[in-house]
Protein backbone atom coordinates (compact mmCIF):
# COMPACT_ATOMS: atom_id res chain seq x y z
CA UNK A 1 0.00 0.00 0.00
CA UNK A 2 2.81 2.39 0.91
CA UNK A 3 4.55 1.54 -2.33
CA UNK A 4 1.46 2.42 -4.27
CA UNK A 5 1.08 5.74 -2.49
CA UNK A 6 4.68 6.58 -3.18
CA UNK A 7 4.37 5.66 -6.80
CA UNK A 8 1.28 7.81 -7.08
CA UNK A 9 3.21 10.84 -5.89
CA UNK A 10 6.12 9.96 -8.12
CA UNK A 11 4.06 9.79 -11.23
CA UNK A 12 1.92 12.83 -10.60
CA UNK A 13 4.30 15.27 -12.26
CA UNK A 14 4.96 12.81 -15.06
CA UNK A 15 1.37 12.45 -16.14
CA UNK A 16 1.03 14.34 -19.34
CA UNK A 17 -2.29 14.78 -21.17
CA UNK A 18 -1.08 12.29 -23.69
CA UNK A 19 -0.98 9.43 -21.23
CA UNK A 20 -4.56 10.06 -20.19
CA UNK A 21 -5.77 9.82 -23.77
CA UNK A 22 -3.84 6.58 -23.99
CA UNK A 23 -6.12 5.23 -21.27
CA UNK A 24 -9.22 6.28 -23.15
CA UNK A 25 -8.30 5.01 -26.53
CA UNK A 26 -6.71 1.64 -25.93
CA UNK A 27 -6.74 0.09 -22.52
CA UNK A 28 -6.04 -3.25 -24.20
CA UNK A 29 -2.65 -2.34 -25.56
CA UNK A 30 -0.91 -0.26 -22.95
CA UNK A 31 1.65 2.08 -24.33
CA UNK A 32 4.85 0.15 -24.45
CA UNK A 33 6.79 3.28 -25.11
CA UNK A 34 7.95 2.85 -21.57
CA UNK A 35 11.54 3.84 -21.64
CA UNK A 36 11.50 7.22 -23.26
CA UNK A 37 14.05 9.94 -22.96
CA UNK A 38 11.86 12.18 -20.75
CA UNK A 39 10.87 9.45 -18.33
CA UNK A 40 8.54 6.53 -18.10
CA UNK A 41 5.15 7.33 -19.62
CA UNK A 42 2.81 5.13 -17.69
CA UNK A 43 -0.89 5.30 -17.28
CA UNK A 44 -1.42 6.15 -13.67
CA UNK A 45 -2.90 3.32 -11.73
CA UNK A 46 -5.23 5.81 -10.12
CA UNK A 47 -6.88 6.55 -13.44
CA UNK A 48 -7.27 2.86 -14.23
CA UNK A 49 -8.65 2.21 -10.79
CA UNK A 50 -11.29 4.91 -11.16
CA UNK A 51 -12.33 3.50 -14.46
CA UNK A 52 -12.58 0.01 -13.00
CA UNK A 53 -14.77 1.28 -10.19
CA UNK A 54 -17.18 2.99 -12.55
CA UNK A 55 -17.37 -0.01 -14.88
CA UNK A 56 -18.10 -2.28 -11.93
CA UNK A 57 -20.91 0.00 -10.80
CA UNK A 58 -22.38 0.02 -14.27
CA UNK A 59 -22.25 -3.76 -14.33
CA UNK A 60 -24.14 -3.94 -11.03
CA UNK A 61 -26.78 -1.54 -12.31
CA UNK A 62 -27.34 -3.41 -15.55
CA UNK A 63 -27.57 -6.72 -13.73
CA UNK A 64 -30.20 -5.26 -11.43
CA UNK A 65 -32.14 -3.85 -14.40
CA UNK A 66 -32.11 -7.27 -15.99
CA UNK A 67 -33.59 -8.86 -12.85
CA UNK A 68 -36.29 -6.19 -12.68
CA UNK A 69 -37.15 -6.68 -16.33
CA UNK A 70 -37.31 -10.46 -15.82
CA UNK A 71 -39.78 -10.13 -12.97
CA UNK A 72 -41.94 -7.63 -14.87
CA UNK A 73 -41.88 -9.95 -17.87
CA UNK A 74 -43.20 -12.85 -15.81
CA UNK A 75 -46.08 -10.71 -14.61
CA UNK A 76 -47.12 -9.49 -18.07
CA UNK A 77 -46.48 -12.75 -19.88
CA UNK A 78 -49.27 -14.67 -18.22
CA UNK A 79 -51.73 -11.87 -19.00
CA UNK A 80 -50.59 -11.76 -22.61
CA UNK A 81 -50.96 -15.47 -23.13
CA UNK A 82 -54.46 -15.37 -21.72
CA UNK A 83 -55.43 -12.54 -24.02
CA UNK A 84 -54.26 -14.33 -27.14
CA UNK A 85 -57.61 -16.00 -27.61
CA UNK A 86 -59.30 -12.63 -27.88
CA UNK A 87 -58.44 -11.62 -31.44
CA UNK A 88 -58.70 -15.08 -33.01
CA UNK A 89 -62.49 -15.14 -33.45
CA UNK A 90 -62.41 -11.78 -35.23
CA UNK A 91 -59.76 -12.89 -37.67
CA UNK A 92 -61.60 -16.18 -38.17
CA UNK A 93 -64.73 -14.23 -39.10
CA UNK A 94 -63.35 -11.26 -40.99
CA UNK A 95 -59.91 -12.37 -42.09
CA UNK A 96 -57.09 -9.89 -42.33
CA UNK A 97 -56.65 -7.72 -45.38
CA UNK A 98 -53.56 -5.56 -45.05
CA UNK A 99 -53.53 -4.96 -48.79
CA UNK A 100 -57.02 -3.47 -48.84
CA UNK A 101 -57.30 -0.36 -50.94
CA UNK A 102 -58.61 2.49 -48.81
CA UNK A 103 -58.52 6.25 -48.92
CA UNK A 104 -57.81 7.01 -45.28
CA UNK A 105 -55.62 4.69 -43.32
CA UNK A 106 -54.47 5.34 -39.80
CA UNK A 107 -51.34 3.68 -38.46
CA UNK A 108 -51.40 3.09 -34.71
CA UNK A 109 -47.80 2.67 -33.59
CA UNK A 110 -47.31 1.07 -30.21
CA UNK A 111 -44.00 1.65 -28.46
CA UNK A 112 -42.56 1.93 -24.99
CA UNK A 113 -42.15 4.96 -22.79
CA UNK A 114 -38.80 4.01 -21.33
CA UNK A 115 -35.63 3.35 -23.23
CA UNK A 116 -32.77 0.87 -22.93
CA UNK A 117 -34.85 -1.84 -24.53
CA UNK A 118 -32.85 -2.71 -27.59
CA UNK A 119 -34.15 -2.03 -31.07
CA UNK A 120 -37.85 -2.80 -30.83
CA UNK A 121 -39.06 0.78 -30.93
CA UNK A 122 -36.95 1.60 -33.95
CA UNK A 123 -38.33 -1.49 -35.70
CA UNK A 124 -41.89 -0.41 -35.01
CA UNK A 125 -41.23 3.07 -36.32
CA UNK A 126 -39.53 1.74 -39.45
CA UNK A 127 -42.47 -0.55 -40.18
CA UNK A 128 -44.92 2.32 -39.59
CA UNK A 129 -43.05 4.53 -41.98
CA UNK A 130 -42.99 1.66 -44.48
CA UNK A 131 -46.75 1.27 -44.25
CA UNK A 132 -47.15 4.99 -44.66
CA UNK A 133 -45.08 4.86 -47.82
CA UNK A 134 -47.01 1.86 -49.11
CA UNK A 135 -50.33 3.57 -48.60
CA UNK A 136 -49.64 7.01 -49.89
CA UNK A 137 -50.48 8.12 -53.33
CA UNK A 138 -53.00 10.30 -55.10
CA UNK A 139 -56.25 10.50 -53.07
CA UNK A 140 -54.85 8.26 -50.38
CA UNK A 141 -53.58 9.54 -47.10
CA UNK A 142 -52.11 7.97 -44.01
CA UNK A 143 -52.10 9.42 -40.52
CA UNK A 144 -50.38 8.29 -37.33
CA UNK A 145 -51.66 7.68 -33.83
CA UNK A 146 -48.67 7.28 -31.54
CA UNK A 147 -48.64 5.38 -28.27
CA UNK A 148 -45.47 5.75 -26.24
CA UNK A 149 -42.69 8.29 -25.88
CA UNK A 150 -40.08 6.55 -27.95
CA UNK A 151 -42.09 6.41 -31.16
CA UNK A 152 -43.24 9.96 -30.55
CA UNK A 153 -39.65 11.18 -30.42
CA UNK A 154 -38.79 9.44 -33.67
CA UNK A 155 -41.92 10.23 -35.64
CA UNK A 156 -42.19 13.84 -34.60
CA UNK A 157 -38.96 14.61 -36.37
CA UNK A 158 -40.10 14.07 -39.92
CA UNK A 159 -43.82 13.29 -39.89
CA UNK A 160 -45.06 15.91 -37.45
CA UNK A 161 -47.97 17.03 -39.59
CA UNK A 162 -49.25 13.48 -40.07
CA UNK A 163 -49.63 12.70 -36.39
CA UNK A 164 -53.21 12.86 -35.19
CA UNK A 165 -52.98 11.74 -31.59
CA UNK A 166 -50.16 11.09 -29.13
CA UNK A 167 -50.73 8.99 -26.02
CA UNK A 168 -48.03 8.43 -23.42
CA UNK A 169 -47.66 6.95 -19.91
CA UNK A 170 -49.74 3.97 -20.82
CA UNK A 171 -48.11 1.63 -18.31
CA UNK A 172 -48.32 3.87 -15.27
CA UNK A 173 -51.05 1.62 -13.88
CA UNK A 174 -51.18 -2.06 -14.73
CA UNK A 175 -52.64 -2.70 -18.17
CA UNK A 176 -56.25 -3.73 -18.14
CA UNK A 177 -59.07 -3.96 -20.63
CA UNK A 178 -61.03 -1.00 -19.28
CA UNK A 179 -58.15 1.39 -19.81
CA UNK A 180 -57.50 0.12 -23.32
CA UNK A 181 -61.16 0.30 -24.28
CA UNK A 182 -61.32 3.94 -23.11
CA UNK A 183 -58.25 4.60 -25.22
CA UNK A 184 -59.79 2.86 -28.22
CA UNK A 185 -62.93 4.93 -27.72
CA UNK A 186 -60.88 8.14 -27.82
CA UNK A 187 -59.16 7.09 -31.01
CA UNK A 188 -62.40 6.07 -32.68
CA UNK A 189 -64.06 9.34 -31.72
CA UNK A 190 -61.32 11.67 -32.84
CA UNK A 191 -59.84 10.05 -35.88
CA UNK A 192 -61.53 9.38 -39.19
CA UNK A 193 -60.42 6.19 -40.77
CA UNK A 194 -61.23 3.62 -43.39
CA UNK A 195 -58.66 1.16 -42.11
CA UNK A 196 -56.70 1.06 -38.87
CA UNK A 197 -53.34 -0.62 -38.97
CA UNK A 198 -51.92 -1.46 -35.58
CA UNK A 199 -48.14 -1.93 -35.56
CA UNK A 200 -46.64 -3.72 -32.58
CA UNK A 201 -44.02 -6.32 -31.63
CA UNK A 202 -45.48 -9.73 -31.05
CA UNK A 203 -43.84 -11.67 -28.27
CA UNK A 204 -42.66 -15.13 -29.32
CA UNK A 205 -40.02 -15.81 -26.72
CA UNK A 206 -37.59 -13.94 -24.54
CA UNK A 207 -35.21 -13.46 -27.44
CA UNK A 208 -37.61 -13.22 -30.37
CA UNK A 209 -40.03 -10.37 -31.08
CA UNK A 210 -41.77 -10.26 -34.43
CA UNK A 211 -43.06 -6.95 -35.80
CA UNK A 212 -46.69 -7.46 -36.72
CA UNK A 213 -49.41 -5.37 -38.29
CA UNK A 214 -53.10 -6.00 -37.58
CA UNK A 215 -55.68 -4.41 -39.82
CA UNK A 216 -59.12 -3.37 -38.54
CA UNK A 217 -61.51 -2.14 -41.21
CA UNK A 218 -64.29 0.37 -40.74
CA UNK A 219 -67.83 -0.99 -41.22
CA UNK A 220 -68.28 0.74 -44.57
CA UNK A 221 -65.19 -0.92 -46.00
CA UNK A 222 -66.30 -4.28 -44.58
CA UNK A 223 -69.60 -3.91 -46.44
CA UNK A 224 -67.81 -2.89 -49.61
CA UNK A 225 -65.46 -5.85 -49.49
CA UNK A 226 -68.27 -8.25 -48.64
CA UNK A 227 -70.29 -7.08 -51.60
CA UNK A 228 -67.45 -7.18 -54.05
CA UNK A 229 -66.77 -10.79 -53.17
CA UNK A 230 -63.21 -11.93 -52.77
CA UNK A 231 -62.00 -12.63 -49.29
CA UNK A 232 -64.90 -11.27 -47.28
CA UNK A 233 -67.53 -12.61 -49.64
CA UNK A 234 -68.62 -15.21 -47.12
CA UNK A 235 -69.72 -12.50 -44.74
CA UNK A 236 -73.05 -12.14 -46.49
CA UNK A 237 -73.91 -15.72 -45.57
CA UNK A 238 -74.01 -14.70 -41.94
CA UNK A 239 -77.37 -13.69 -40.57
CA UNK A 240 -77.17 -10.66 -38.40
CA UNK A 241 -79.43 -10.79 -35.38
CA UNK A 242 -80.82 -7.83 -33.62
CA UNK A 243 -80.49 -4.15 -34.18
CA UNK A 244 -82.44 -2.22 -36.73
CA UNK A 245 -79.92 -2.44 -39.50
CA UNK A 246 -77.02 -4.66 -40.31
CA UNK A 247 -74.87 -1.55 -40.38
CA UNK A 248 -75.46 -0.86 -36.70
CA UNK A 249 -74.27 -4.29 -35.67
CA UNK A 250 -71.25 -4.07 -37.98
CA UNK A 251 -70.37 -0.72 -36.43
CA UNK A 252 -70.43 -2.20 -32.93
CA UNK A 253 -68.48 -5.16 -34.21
CA UNK A 254 -65.75 -2.99 -35.70
CA UNK A 255 -65.39 -0.99 -32.49
CA UNK A 256 -65.30 -4.12 -30.34
CA UNK A 257 -62.75 -5.68 -32.67
CA UNK A 258 -60.55 -2.62 -32.43
CA UNK A 259 -60.56 -2.59 -28.64
CA UNK A 260 -59.85 -6.33 -28.41
CA UNK A 261 -57.03 -6.20 -30.96
CA UNK A 262 -55.56 -3.12 -29.22
CA UNK A 263 -55.65 -4.86 -25.85
CA UNK A 264 -53.73 -7.83 -27.18
CA UNK A 265 -51.31 -5.60 -29.09
CA UNK A 266 -50.53 -3.43 -26.07
CA UNK A 267 -49.88 -6.48 -23.89
CA UNK A 268 -47.69 -8.15 -26.50
CA UNK A 269 -45.68 -4.99 -26.93
CA UNK A 270 -45.20 -4.64 -23.17
CA UNK A 271 -43.94 -8.24 -23.04
CA UNK A 272 -41.59 -7.61 -25.95
CA UNK A 273 -40.29 -4.47 -24.28
CA UNK A 274 -39.42 -6.31 -21.07
CA UNK A 275 -37.83 -9.17 -22.98
CA UNK A 276 -35.78 -6.81 -25.12
CA UNK A 277 -34.66 -4.90 -22.05
CA UNK A 278 -33.59 -8.16 -20.41
CA UNK A 279 -31.41 -9.15 -23.32
CA UNK A 280 -30.02 -5.62 -23.76
CA UNK A 281 -29.07 -5.38 -20.10
CA UNK A 282 -27.64 -8.89 -20.19
CA UNK A 283 -25.33 -8.12 -23.08
CA UNK A 284 -24.43 -4.84 -21.42
CA UNK A 285 -23.38 -6.57 -18.17
CA UNK A 286 -21.38 -9.09 -20.14
CA UNK A 287 -19.66 -6.29 -22.00
CA UNK A 288 -18.91 -4.51 -18.75
CA UNK A 289 -17.44 -7.73 -17.38
CA UNK A 290 -15.15 -8.05 -20.40
CA UNK A 291 -14.05 -4.45 -20.03
CA UNK A 292 -13.34 -5.01 -16.37
CA UNK A 293 -11.12 -8.00 -17.21
CA UNK A 294 -9.11 -5.98 -19.67
CA UNK A 295 -8.74 -3.07 -17.26
CA UNK A 296 -7.59 -5.42 -14.51
CA UNK A 297 -4.86 -6.75 -16.77
CA UNK A 298 -3.76 -3.21 -17.62
CA UNK A 299 -3.78 -2.28 -13.98
CA UNK A 300 -1.65 -5.24 -12.96
CA UNK A 301 0.79 -4.68 -15.79
CA UNK A 302 1.16 -1.03 -14.85
CA UNK A 303 1.63 -1.83 -11.19
CA UNK A 304 4.23 -4.49 -11.86
CA UNK A 305 6.09 -2.30 -14.32
CA UNK A 306 6.34 0.54 -11.84
CA UNK A 307 7.60 -1.81 -9.11
CA UNK A 308 10.18 -3.16 -11.54
CA UNK A 309 11.30 0.37 -12.40
CA UNK A 310 11.72 1.25 -8.77
CA UNK A 311 13.73 -1.87 -8.14
CA UNK A 312 15.94 -1.14 -11.13
CA UNK A 313 16.60 2.38 -9.95
CA UNK A 314 17.41 1.26 -6.44
CA UNK A 315 19.72 -1.48 -7.58
CA UNK A 316 21.48 0.64 -10.17
CA UNK A 317 21.88 3.38 -7.59
CA UNK A 318 23.34 0.93 -5.11
CA UNK A 319 25.70 -0.58 -7.67
CA UNK A 320 26.81 2.92 -8.72
CA UNK A 321 27.72 3.66 -5.10
CA UNK A 322 29.68 0.44 -4.68
CA UNK A 323 31.68 0.35 -7.75
CA UNK B 1 -56.89 -11.56 -56.39
CA UNK B 2 -57.46 -13.97 -59.32
CA UNK B 3 -54.57 -16.13 -58.22
CA UNK B 4 -56.12 -16.56 -54.77
CA UNK B 5 -59.51 -17.48 -56.22
CA UNK B 6 -58.06 -20.06 -58.61
CA UNK B 7 -55.97 -21.53 -55.79
CA UNK B 8 -59.02 -21.91 -53.55
CA UNK B 9 -61.13 -23.43 -56.31
CA UNK B 10 -58.46 -25.82 -57.49
CA UNK B 11 -57.21 -26.94 -54.08
CA UNK B 12 -60.37 -26.78 -52.01
CA UNK B 13 -63.36 -29.11 -52.06
CA UNK B 14 -66.55 -28.41 -54.00
CA UNK B 15 -68.50 -25.22 -53.43
CA UNK B 16 -71.00 -26.74 -51.02
CA UNK B 17 -68.29 -27.48 -48.50
CA UNK B 18 -66.26 -24.34 -49.13
CA UNK B 19 -63.31 -23.95 -46.82
CA UNK B 20 -63.35 -20.72 -44.86
CA UNK B 21 -59.63 -20.46 -44.88
CA UNK B 22 -57.93 -17.18 -45.52
CA UNK B 23 -54.55 -17.72 -47.13
CA UNK B 24 -51.85 -15.30 -46.05
CA UNK B 25 -52.09 -12.06 -47.94
CA UNK B 26 -49.35 -12.36 -50.53
CA UNK B 27 -50.33 -9.14 -52.28
CA UNK B 28 -49.29 -7.25 -49.16
CA UNK B 29 -45.89 -8.89 -48.89
CA UNK B 30 -45.26 -8.40 -52.61
CA UNK B 31 -46.23 -4.73 -52.52
CA UNK B 32 -44.04 -4.25 -49.47
CA UNK B 33 -40.95 -5.84 -50.98
CA UNK B 34 -41.35 -3.65 -54.05
CA UNK B 35 -41.59 -0.38 -52.17
CA UNK B 36 -39.38 -1.10 -49.16
CA UNK B 37 -36.84 -3.73 -50.17
CA UNK B 38 -34.49 -3.34 -47.24
CA UNK B 39 -36.82 -4.23 -44.39
CA UNK B 40 -38.60 -7.56 -43.94
CA UNK B 41 -42.37 -7.23 -44.21
CA UNK B 42 -44.22 -7.41 -40.91
CA UNK B 43 -46.26 -10.48 -40.09
CA UNK B 44 -50.04 -10.38 -40.03
CA UNK B 45 -52.46 -12.16 -37.69
CA UNK B 46 -53.21 -14.70 -40.41
CA UNK B 47 -49.83 -16.32 -39.76
CA UNK B 48 -50.68 -16.83 -36.10
CA UNK B 49 -54.25 -17.98 -36.22
CA UNK B 50 -55.20 -21.51 -35.25
CA UNK B 51 -56.68 -23.12 -38.36
CA UNK B 52 -60.37 -23.91 -38.37
CA UNK B 53 -61.87 -26.95 -40.05
CA UNK B 54 -63.93 -26.41 -43.20
CA UNK B 55 -67.69 -26.72 -43.26
CA UNK B 56 -68.54 -30.44 -43.26
CA UNK B 57 -71.21 -31.82 -45.58
CA UNK B 58 -73.29 -33.34 -42.78
CA UNK B 59 -74.24 -31.72 -39.50
CA UNK B 60 -71.74 -32.67 -36.78
CA UNK B 61 -72.97 -34.09 -33.52
CA UNK B 62 -71.26 -31.61 -31.24
CA UNK B 63 -70.88 -27.87 -31.18
CA UNK B 64 -67.36 -26.54 -30.64
CA UNK B 65 -67.36 -23.53 -28.39
CA UNK B 66 -64.66 -20.89 -27.82
CA UNK B 67 -65.61 -18.64 -24.95
CA UNK B 68 -63.02 -15.86 -24.56
CA UNK B 69 -62.64 -12.96 -22.18
CA UNK B 70 -59.97 -10.28 -22.29
CA UNK B 71 -58.06 -11.82 -19.44
CA UNK B 72 -58.68 -15.53 -19.97
CA UNK B 73 -60.01 -18.12 -22.37
CA UNK B 74 -62.83 -19.69 -20.38
CA UNK B 75 -63.56 -22.43 -22.89
CA UNK B 76 -61.26 -23.20 -25.76
CA UNK B 77 -62.55 -25.53 -28.49
CA UNK B 78 -64.75 -27.39 -26.07
CA UNK B 79 -67.23 -29.81 -27.58
CA UNK B 80 -70.70 -29.33 -26.14
CA UNK B 81 -74.27 -30.19 -27.04
CA UNK B 82 -75.84 -26.76 -26.83
CA UNK B 83 -75.28 -23.22 -25.61
CA UNK B 84 -77.93 -20.64 -24.81
CA UNK B 85 -76.68 -17.10 -25.32
CA UNK B 86 -78.36 -13.88 -24.20
CA UNK B 87 -78.58 -12.07 -27.53
CA UNK B 88 -80.16 -8.63 -27.82
CA UNK B 89 -83.19 -10.28 -29.41
CA UNK B 90 -83.60 -12.66 -26.47
CA UNK B 91 -82.19 -15.97 -25.33
CA UNK B 92 -80.86 -17.81 -28.36
CA UNK B 93 -80.19 -21.54 -28.33
CA UNK B 94 -77.32 -22.71 -30.49
CA UNK B 95 -77.17 -26.33 -31.62
CA UNK B 96 -74.75 -28.00 -34.00
CA UNK B 97 -75.64 -27.10 -37.56
CA UNK B 98 -77.00 -23.68 -36.61
CA UNK B 99 -77.07 -21.21 -39.48
CA UNK B 100 -74.11 -18.83 -39.60
CA UNK B 101 -74.95 -15.81 -37.46
CA UNK B 102 -73.44 -12.72 -35.94
CA UNK B 103 -75.26 -11.54 -32.84
CA UNK B 104 -74.61 -8.91 -30.22
CA UNK B 105 -75.07 -9.93 -26.60
CA UNK B 106 -76.87 -8.08 -23.84
CA UNK B 107 -76.21 -8.61 -20.13
CA UNK B 108 -77.65 -11.97 -19.19
CA UNK B 109 -77.06 -15.61 -18.47
CA UNK B 110 -75.04 -17.85 -20.76
CA UNK B 111 -75.54 -21.55 -20.20
CA UNK B 112 -73.40 -24.32 -21.62
CA UNK B 113 -75.05 -27.74 -21.85
CA UNK B 114 -72.78 -30.76 -22.02
CA UNK B 115 -74.51 -34.09 -21.50
CA UNK B 116 -76.30 -33.66 -18.22
CA UNK B 117 -74.25 -30.80 -16.84
CA UNK B 118 -75.14 -27.19 -17.27
CA UNK B 119 -72.64 -24.43 -16.52
CA UNK B 120 -74.08 -20.96 -16.19
CA UNK B 121 -72.23 -17.67 -16.46
CA UNK B 122 -73.44 -14.13 -16.23
CA UNK B 123 -71.97 -12.19 -19.15
CA UNK B 124 -71.85 -8.41 -19.34
CA UNK B 125 -72.01 -7.98 -23.09
CA UNK B 126 -70.12 -8.95 -26.18
CA UNK B 127 -70.59 -10.76 -29.43
CA UNK B 128 -71.24 -14.28 -30.59
CA UNK B 129 -70.23 -15.59 -34.01
CA UNK B 130 -71.71 -18.86 -35.14
CA UNK B 131 -69.88 -20.29 -38.12
CA UNK B 132 -71.19 -22.72 -40.66
CA UNK B 133 -68.82 -25.45 -39.45
CA UNK B 134 -70.53 -25.63 -36.02
CA UNK B 135 -67.98 -23.47 -34.31
CA UNK B 136 -69.30 -20.86 -31.93
CA UNK B 137 -67.11 -17.98 -30.78
CA UNK B 138 -68.43 -16.12 -27.77
CA UNK B 139 -66.46 -12.99 -26.93
CA UNK B 140 -67.52 -11.26 -23.74
CA UNK B 141 -66.04 -8.40 -21.80
CA UNK B 142 -66.75 -9.88 -18.39
CA UNK B 143 -68.24 -13.17 -17.26
CA UNK B 144 -68.74 -14.63 -13.81
CA UNK B 145 -70.17 -17.96 -12.71
CA UNK B 146 -73.56 -17.41 -11.10
CA UNK B 147 -72.56 -18.62 -7.65
CA UNK B 148 -70.18 -15.69 -7.29
CA UNK B 149 -72.96 -13.12 -7.42
CA UNK B 150 -74.23 -11.54 -4.20
CA UNK B 151 -77.99 -10.95 -4.14
CA UNK B 152 -77.89 -8.08 -1.62
CA UNK B 153 -75.33 -6.21 -3.64
CA UNK B 154 -77.47 -6.59 -6.73
CA UNK B 155 -80.55 -5.17 -4.97
CA UNK B 156 -78.57 -2.26 -3.63
CA UNK B 157 -77.11 -1.54 -7.06
CA UNK B 158 -80.53 -1.64 -8.65
CA UNK B 159 -81.91 0.83 -6.10
CA UNK B 160 -78.89 3.11 -6.59
CA UNK B 161 -79.22 3.27 -10.32
CA UNK B 162 -82.99 3.79 -10.23
CA UNK B 163 -82.49 6.80 -8.00
CA UNK B 164 -79.70 8.03 -10.26
CA UNK B 165 -81.97 7.79 -13.27
CA UNK B 166 -84.68 9.87 -11.61
CA UNK B 167 -82.14 12.52 -10.59
CA UNK B 168 -80.24 12.51 -13.89
CA UNK B 169 -80.12 15.74 -15.84
CA UNK B 170 -77.96 15.30 -18.93
CA UNK B 171 -78.48 12.68 -21.61
CA UNK B 172 -75.16 11.07 -20.75
CA UNK B 173 -76.11 10.61 -17.09
CA UNK B 174 -79.50 9.23 -18.12
CA UNK B 175 -77.86 6.76 -20.50
CA UNK B 176 -75.36 5.63 -17.86
CA UNK B 177 -78.08 5.17 -15.25
CA UNK B 178 -80.20 3.26 -17.74
CA UNK B 179 -77.31 0.92 -18.51
CA UNK B 180 -76.83 0.35 -14.78
CA UNK B 181 -80.48 -0.48 -14.36
CA UNK B 182 -80.43 -2.89 -17.32
CA UNK B 183 -77.43 -4.78 -16.01
CA UNK B 184 -78.70 -4.98 -12.46
CA UNK B 185 -82.18 -6.13 -13.43
CA UNK B 186 -80.59 -8.78 -15.64
CA UNK B 187 -78.45 -9.83 -12.65
CA UNK B 188 -81.58 -9.96 -10.54
CA UNK B 189 -83.46 -12.16 -12.94
CA UNK B 190 -80.38 -14.35 -13.33
CA UNK B 191 -80.27 -14.94 -9.59
CA UNK B 192 -83.99 -15.54 -9.16
CA UNK B 193 -84.93 -17.22 -12.45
Amino acid sequence: MAALRREGRRFAPLISPRSITAVRSSPIAPTHEDEGPIGVRYISTQVVRNRMKSVKNIQKITKAMKMVAASKLRAVQSKTENSRGLWQPFTALLGDLPSVDVKKSVVVTISSDKGLCGGINSTSVKISKGIHKLNSGPEKETKYVVLGEKAKAQLIRDSKKDIELIITELQKNALNYTQVSVLADEILKNVEFDALRIVFNKFHSVVSFVPTVSTVLSPEIVEREAESGGKLGDLDNYEVEGGETKGEILQNLAEFQFSCVMFNAVLENACSEQGARMSAMDSSSRNAGDMLDRLTLTYNRTRQASITTELIEIISGASALEG
Amino acid sequence: MLRQASRLLAGGPILATRARSFSTDTTFTEAWTKVIPNIDPPKTPLSFIHPRPPTPSSIPSKLTVNFVLPYASELATKEVDMVIVPATTGQMGVLPGHVATIAELKPGVLSVHEGNEVTKYFVSSGFVFIHANSFADIIAVEAVPLDQLDANHVQKGLADFTSKLSSATTDLEKAEAQIGIDVHSALNSALTG
